[in-house]
């Protein structure tokens, strides 16, 4: 397949100007001819329900959760990012294009990442003027901080709850459109399958959780925000109902899945404490601002924290790295914490874990100061841990956060399919191989406000769309084969829980396709998942029936998924034989241990295209360039 | 590490019509580490096992932000911990030998749908009566245009950090939604971009929580004492006033000064 990236040419400041003065308009009283199915609410989708209802287009819109305003992004707490500039210190979209690009590893696509810096602007005023009480300063402007890596302070944020303010925001705006009529809303309703009709993206299949109706809905386009798939891991940091299911099921049908295996591990979460843990829970990035990170000099030092004097603690970020310091981005703070573990410097009871310590800032700015910063976060840390890190250090340790991988698409944000578009997380397009923090907000919304309200007019105006009914053939079959499915989870009746599969693979994953990936690890990886699939198949039990909530189901569903997905990733990261952001192939490294890029071979981002079941994959390039940021060795020393 | 036992009276109705009971399970071998919702887990992978049907409750994020959470034990909407939704209550809080009994959010507006999943939909509607500010994407000034004085914009975070779990209504004798209701209110009201639509959004949202079915406040302040994110509540004396002035001005939507 040739993989035509419609990427405007032109100096990379006009491209998006000219890409849409080149789009083909939908007339008003013609947008309401038009029905368009949006699946998920978090900021991609939440974001283009409500924008695209404004303009005039019918929607239906679909989340799995009881309210829209649950969905996932709500939980992100550091901030999001824009070139604003207010803060007089050198930023422009320029820059935070550049950072951008290099923070990706030269992974990702330039012209989408100029369009990304110059959107977020627009961000930040729609969202003050929705009313997104962002911090502020005594003056009445709108504060900033530096965060993440960045040398300049461009992110936004509402104390550390900066995802739920801006979803809320977004929320807000779709239960407008809801009570003008203009979005019909689904909440507890799953996408399980998507209808292509003629080579176009038509419609979905989908379930009421509660009833376990299946319906089929046909529209003239469909969209998804559906999120990243994290929980491939089982353990991430991922809400629980975070699946794959909705981006799977589109590349089963025809939708090329990119760089799969680039997933982002957050080096702040708090460590594992047993093995009924159900989820790993982020220390916002912002507390590495003020907080140092530390292990014992010695290997093996389990004396309590305050115990261990200052010249036998090594500072190891601030050492390896003294320009950006505890401040180094995330895939480079990851694996140095694994760097320490591994060599036995771990601390905890585990020794899966590094200390941020405060005491300097305590020290520095009083107890008052850092708790006006961090409050919120210090007590969510003492209601799971039962300590207080106002007197002893916080025990931090990487866990998986996000997705840079997702469905393939081109600058329109059109996957592979015709009139089937992919925003926010669920695509792959801006972050390349590591994303920075404060990025993901800033894409959710630029993708949902400003770009498919766009690109989406442009699809409608200039595509032939027949007229389709439900009574279609492949309507109807993919219904049939949704039931069939679901039927077939409840007859297994083996003798393990979706749960104890789910667990298998998160081990699997975590263990071969994790921190660190080397070709041995990911060919036993690949055939264990194979026998994983069988074994869930033949073995698994979910109790109850199709037509009442049945929570087991919905997880069975979403688990068997998460085990072909699984598969695949670990077969991208076989195959991309270097290593780059959060792609990490021991095989390929610096010899002072840094990710070795092989950009003669493999500037490219792999999409992946599904051959049917058991066959494997089929690999296509998209080729990236770089006229701007010329490629370079990363260095945060 | 300390194990815990614990005995669990979980509320259990298959469906909406099903009269429900409580239903009896012994938990031995509790960890204090534990989150409340891992224990359920650990009990339902142990009622799958018996091949009985496990226990739903609705969770997602498990890090106190997305409020899908939520359920009675012994009495109290989230249990004893304050300021703490049920997925950030660790079992550290309990003893062993405890017994727990956990039962639904009970409201009219708020109907069961299985176990303790309750149906929150009302207050969707609660926010689609007025609970935005209207302004289309793409229509928005510059950021810093708008300048909001620091203490407005914190007070209006502290109101809009609510995460709609709705423990205020099941806390509450009259099953009153007016902390969930003025806490969007006071958000919106407290800040310059709220304005235009401030005492209209009040007596539509307060409208609207009443055809729900929810009942009035009665200055009881039981929402306050379990609210997981401490919403004040003096939200609610900031709603009754903008509802108090708003219905001496209220007015239908008239088509008067449309365009030519």
């Amino acid at each position: 397949m040739v993989l035509d990236a419609r990427s405007p040419s032109g100096p990379i400041e006009g491209r998006w100007d000219k890409a849409k003065f080149d789009m083909k308009l939908v007339n008003p009283a013609n947008k309401r001819k038009y029905h368009v199915i949006v699946v998920g609410t978090g900021l991609a989708g939440g974001a283009a329900a409500a924008t695209l209802a404004e303009l005039g287009y019918n929607v239906k819109c679909f989340c799995f959760q009881d309210s829209p305003r649950r969905a996932h992004s709500i939980a992100a707490q550091g901030g999001i990012n824009a070139a604003k500039n207010y803060q007089n210190d050198g930023d422009s979209i320029f820059r935070l294009f550049y950072d951008t690009v290099k923070g990706g590893d030269f992974r990702a696509r330039e012209s989408n990442v100029y369009r990304l810096a110059q959107i977020s602007v627009s961000i930040i005023d729609q969202a003050v003027a929705q009313g997104v009480p962002f911090a502020r300063e005594y003056g009445g402007t709108l504060a900033n901080r530096s965060f993440g890596g960045a040398q300049v302070s461009r992110t936004f944020y509402a104390r550390g709850q900066t995802g739920q303010q801006l979803l809320l925001g977004a929320y807000q705006a779709l239960e407008r459109q809801i009570s003008l009529g203009k979005v019909d809303m689904y909440p507890r309703t799953e996408m399980l399958d998507l209808i292509v009709i003629d080579g176009k993206a038509r419609g979905i299949v989908s379930r009421n959780l509660i009833t376990g109706q299946t319906d089929v809905h046909m529209a003239d386009a469909v969209i998804l925000g559906t999120g990243g798939y994290g929980n491939v891991f089982y353990l991430s940091t991922n809400a629980k109902g975070s699946n794959t299911t909705a981006i799977w099921r589109a590349h089963k049908r025809g939708a090329l899945f990119a760089n799969p295996c680039f997933t982002q591990i957050h080096p702040t979460c708090i460590p594992v404490s047993g093995d009924y843990q159900s989820k790993l829970t982020l220390m916002s990035e912002s507390l590495r601002n003020d907080g140092r990170i530390w292990v014992p000099k010695k290997a093996g030092d389990n004396r309590s924290p305050q115990s261990i004097p200052e010249d036998e603690r090594d500072y190891y970020l601030e050492r390896e790295y003294p320009s950006f310091g505890n401040l180094v981005p995330r895939d480079v703070a990851s694996r140095a914490a694994k760097r320490m573990c591994d060599a036995g410097r771990g601390v905890g009871p585990t020794g899966l874990g590094v200390y941020l310590d405060f005491a300097e800032s305590i020290q520095r700015l009083g107890k008052s100061a850092v708790a006006e910063r961090y409050g919120n976060l210090f007590e969510m840390y003492e209601r799971i841990t039962g300590e207080n890190p106002y007197e002893v250090p916080m025990r931090i340790y990487p866990a998986i956060h996000y997705t840079m991988g997702g469905l393939w698409v081109d600058y329109q944000l059109q996957s592979t399919i015709p009139g089937l578009f992919v925003l926010g997380e669920a695509n792959f397009s801006d972050h390349g191989a590591n994303r920075l923090g404060a990025s993901a907000l800033m894409q959710g919304l630029a993708d949902g406000y400003f770009v498919i309200p766009y690109t989406l007019g442009n699809y409608l105006a200039s595509t032939k769309l027949d007229k389709v009914t439900a009574d279609h053939a492949e309507a109807k079959a993919a219904k049939a084969a949704v039931t069939e499915r679901v039927k077939k989870l409840l007859s297994i009746k083996g003798k393990r829980t979706v749960d104890s599969f789910h667990r298998e693979l998160g081990k699997i994953m975590w263990d071969y396709c994790g921190m660190a990936r080397n070709e041995k690890g990911l060919t036993e990886a690949i055939s264990k998942i194979r026998a994983l699939k069988k074994e869930f198949w033949e073995n698994v039990n979910v109790l109850g029936s199709d037509a009442e909530l049945n929570q087991s189901l919905e997880k069975a569903g979403r688990v068997a998924d998460f085990i072909e997905l699984g598969e695949l990733m670990c077969i991208d990261a076989r195959d991309r034989k270097e290593s780059c952001g959060g792609h990490f192939r021991e095989e390929y490294q610096t010899p002072e241990g840094e990710a070795q890029r092989d950009d003669e071979s493999y500037a490219y981002a792999a999409a992946w295209e599904y051959a049917g079941e058991g066959k494997e994959p089929i690999l296509n390039k998209e080729q990236l360039t770089f006229e701007y940021v010329h490629p370079s060795q990363r260095s945060y020393k | 590490m300390s194990s815990m036992k614990i005995t669990l009276n979980i509320w259990r109705q298959t469906s909406p019509s099903d009269a429900g009971k409580m239903v009896k399970y012994e938990l031995d071998k509790v960890s204090e580490h534990m989150s409340f919702l891992e224990m359920l887990d650990v009990l339902n992978e142990q009622l799958i096992g018996k091949g009985e049907v496990p226990v739903s409750f609705d969770h997602d994020c498990r890090e106190g932000i997305c409020g899908s959470c939520g359920f009675v034990i012994n009495g109290v909407p989230h249990g004893p911990r304050r300021g703490t939704t049920v997925c950030q209550l660790h079992m550290r809080e309990f003893k062993n030998g405890d017994e727990l009994f956990l039962e639904p959010w009970r409201a009219s507006a708020f109907p069961v749908i299985k176990d303790l999943v309750v149906n929150r939909n009302a207050f969707d509607r609660i926010i689609q009566a007025g609970g935005f500010v209207s302004i289309p994407t793409g229509s928005a000034p510059d950021g810093n245009a708008i300048p909001v004085p620091k203490k407005d914009s914190d007070r209006a975070m502290s109101a809009a950090t609510c995460i709609g779990c709705g423990a205020c209504v099941a806390a509450c004798p009259n099953a009153s939604a007016s902390l969930f209701t003025s806490a969007k209110v006071s958000h919106l009201g407290l800040l310059p971009q709220g304005q235009p639509e401030r005492y209209d959004r009040a007596v539509k949202m307060v409208n609207q929580a009443k055809e729900e079915g929810f009942g009035g406040c009665t200055n009881i302040g039981l929402c306050e004492a379990v609210c997981p994110k401490s919403i004040s509540l003096e939200n609610i004396a900031r709603m009754n006033r903008d509802f108090t002035l708003g219905a001496w001005t209220y007015r239908e939507a008239t088509t008067e000064g449309g365009g030519a």
